[in-house]
């Protein structure tokens, strides 16, 4: 199986804590990595160094081989990133965000009205999305994976706000990417319906390397 | 995979923009409010008579556009900032500088345009002589694009602040100097009677200077604020 | 290994190697400012025309030319720690943002204090005077915007994106101040210009000149070792450092 994403030796320290050091992981093809810890570990933190958002302090992410900094176009273009910021204009209807998103993603012949049905909107496509309700919200944003194809998916909390057919839904569309050698790596306090070799687990711990003074 | 071009994802963001603006249309008006109010106040401050007024008149009408653009800067990136799309901009296989640069545009079109065509307007509460009423707009319209373009790379560089206003305007006001030097002294030269040609050449200048350097500052702003 | 290493040495190499030049600076930016303003203001012969006022050049123009150096010196560290991402470079912004600001505020003060006699007024829109106020305020901004982030990274890296926009207005702005101070200029403005200042008023400015620079640099290099001990706090080096001089103090 090939490696698509690979994560070598990351140390991150924010505001001059230490979230992560020396952290590596490798994902290939079909599989699926669930990163767990508690709030503020840096759970988000790792997720935006592999999405290419942030610089790490120390270490480097390889996509297909290549690190990153030799070709960002590729990365942008084989990768999806949802953070916990939905990117749903509050001022346009769902149809709008739809629309535009989809033009954005470089995706061809959308049909908006189509991926509404599929993500349960229809009859609510002319509301401005600020009168959305969260997981309404949410569920535009992630839309997009449903014509999405790139092959790796990060995606930030993607369950938040979601109802029991919404995470439902999203189970059946990350079975469908996996299937078709995609890979996923996500962040959730929800337990997956995934077991076996396709999924793999890490756990960020608080690092309590704390500054000493004495 | 995203295989749109870079163009394409460029002008799909600035349509983007245009419709948000237009769902939002108090956002646009205000600050063009604000300079009629500011060039109402200046007679009453200082008396009606035409002597005093026109010859404050192009100082007052710059000054009023100066500061409205700051009060418009924040429709730049603020929203984009706390809804996520401006990671997703950073995200975007399209240059960001481009992204930048077409968002500039946008602003422009809706905070520098208006301003021009509002100019007699204020030239006319003014008393400007009717001479320089010509000279007045042309500054205007070859300034804002560049308050468009420096207000841009103060918003990006404030954004992730969330109370920016006053730091912005001490960051971008002395940088708006020579802008307002060469304005002011175009209209100035055609009151006197002679040609203005110079400064606003000397204006275009500064223009394409500055459209061209500020997005890649703009781009470098956007990629700090997302941390 | 030695990757993980680079950059805890490269805080604690500057450290020394700055270490080393700081008493070298120290000493020759005293002995060159106190020959220089004692020889300046007290031996040099009075001006024919401005009495002993026109002594205040001594402070006024050393410090307005490095006021400008010192802006132009954190611009290309803004540029290094931009487009290397070096943490030093970042530092740097800090520790020359205040030296710059104040020489600008010294040169600024000086030039009102002079204009009084000359001009009868403290403060002339003279182009000089007003392209240092400018100045002053892009400073106050690079400051103001380094410190007005938590996170400590992301502020200086803002500040440097700054200090280059800055660099390239300044000019612009310089320019563009003389050309307005020319359009409106007054009766006043030729009373700072000397066609040739005789030698036994050169020297001493030449040598005044000379030890603000030593003096700009003795500031900035202190500052910056301790704003590398303060952001490398967490590390061992820096933490025996401090350990040992508190213990030298017991």
């Amino acid at each position: 199986m090939s490696v698509v994403i690979e994560a070598k030796q990351l140390t991150s320290v924010r505001a001059g804590r230490t979230l992560f050091s020396a952290l590596s992981l490798q994902l290939g093809g079909g599989e699926i990595l669930h990163v767990e810890g508690p709030n503020g570990a840096g759970k988000s933190t790792l997720l935006r160094i592999i999405a290419g958002l942030l610089q790490p302090l120390e270490g480097e992410v390889w996509l297909f081989g290549q690190p990153q900094q030799d070709d960002p176009e590729l990365w942008q273009r084989q990768t999806l990133f949802i953070g916990h910021k939905p990117a749903v204009k509050a001022e346009l209807t769902a149809l709008e965000n739809l629309h535009f998103q989809s033009q954005l993603d470089g995706a061809a012949h959308v049909d908006a009205w189509q991926l509404l049905e599929t993500v349960g909107l229809l009859g609510l496509e002319d509301i401005p999305a600020q009168q959305l309700s969260a997981g309404q919200q949410r569920r535009i944003a992630l839309a997009r994976l449903w014509y999405s194809q790139a092959k790796l998916w990060i995606l930030d909390e993607p369950f938040t706000a979601l109802d029991t057919y919404g995470i439902e839904l999203l189970h059946q569309r990350f079975q469908r990417h996996l299937e078709q050698s995609g890979s996923i790596i996500l962040t959730s306090h929800q337990p997956l319906s995934w077991s076996g070799e396709r999924l793999q687990k890490i756990r960020i711990e608080h690092n309590d390397e704390e500054l000493v003074y004495e | 995979m995203n295989r749109a071009s870079s163009w394409q994802l460029m002008t799909t963001i600035m349509r983007r923009d245009l419709a948000v603006a237009l769902r939002r249309r108090s956002d646009v008006i205000n600050p063009l409010l604000f300079v009629v109010i500011v060039v109402t106040l200046f007679p009453l401050a200082v008396g009606p008579g035409p002597d005093i007024l026109g010859r404050i008149a192009t100082g007052v009408i710059w000054v009023a556009a100066l500061l409205s653009s700051l009060l418009g800067s924040e429709r730049l990136f603020r929203d984009d900032f706390l809804d996520g799309n401006l990671e997703q901009m950073v995200l975007s296989p399209a240059p960001l500088p481009l992204l930048a640069f077409g968002k500039v545009v946008v602003h422009w079109l809706l905070s520098g345009l208006p301003l021009v065509i509002l100019a007699p307007v204020c030239a006319l509460l003014l008393k400007l002589p009717f001479a320089a009423w010509g000279t007045l707009m042309l500054t205007l319209l070859v300034g804002t694009p560049m308050l468009s373009a420096m207000t841009a790379v103060g918003a990006a560089l404030t954004v992730s602040l969330g109370r920016g206003g006053a730091l912005l305007s001490l960051l971008l006001l002395p940088l708006f100097i020579p802008l307002l030097i060469f304005a002011a002294a175009a209209v100035e030269s055609t009151l006197v009677g002679t040609s203005a040609y110079g400064q606003v050449l000397l204006l275009a200048g500064l223009m394409l200077l500055t459209l061209t350097l500020a997005p890649l500052a703009v781009a470098a702003a956007i990629r700090v604020s997302v941390n | 290994m030695w990757k993980w290493l680079h950059p805890y040495a490269k805080g604690e190499a500057t450290y020394r190697l700055l270490g080393l030049w700081q008493p070298w600076l120290t000493g020759l930016a005293l002995a060159f400012v106190s020959v220089g303003l004692v020889w300046g203001l007290f031996y040099a012969p009075p001006d024919y025309q401005q009495g002993d006022s026109y002594r205040i050049i001594f402070i006024h123009v050393p410090s307005a030319m490095f006021s400008m150096g010192a802006y132009t010196g954190m611009a290309i560290a803004a540029l290094i720690a931009l487009v290397w991402q070096i943490r030093t470079a970042e530092w740097a912004i800090a520790a020359i943002a205040p030296v710059g600001a104040t020489l600008t505020f010294v040169a600024l003060f000086t030039g009102a204090v002079w204009g009084k006699p000359m001009w009868g007024t403290w403060w002339e829109w003279d182009a000089r005077l007003t392209s240092q106020l400018i100045l002053l305020f892009l400073y106050i901004g690079v400051l103001a915007l380094y410190y007005a982030f938590n996170d400590a990274r992301t502020g200086a890296k803002a500040a440097a994106i700054l200090a280059l926009v800055g660099v390239i207005n300044v000019p612009i702005i310089h320019f563009s101040v003389y050309w307005w101070n020319s359009l409106h200029q007054g009766a006043t403005i030729t009373k700072f210009e000397k066609p040739s200042m005789p030698p036994e008023m050169l020297i001493p400015l030449l040598i005044s000149i000379a030890g603000f620079l030593f003096l700009t640099a003795a500031l900035i290099t202190q500052r910056l070792r301790n704003e590398i001990l303060k952001q490398e706090l967490h590390r061992p080096w820096a933490m025996a450092k401090l350990g040992v001089e508190a213990n030298d103090g017991v």
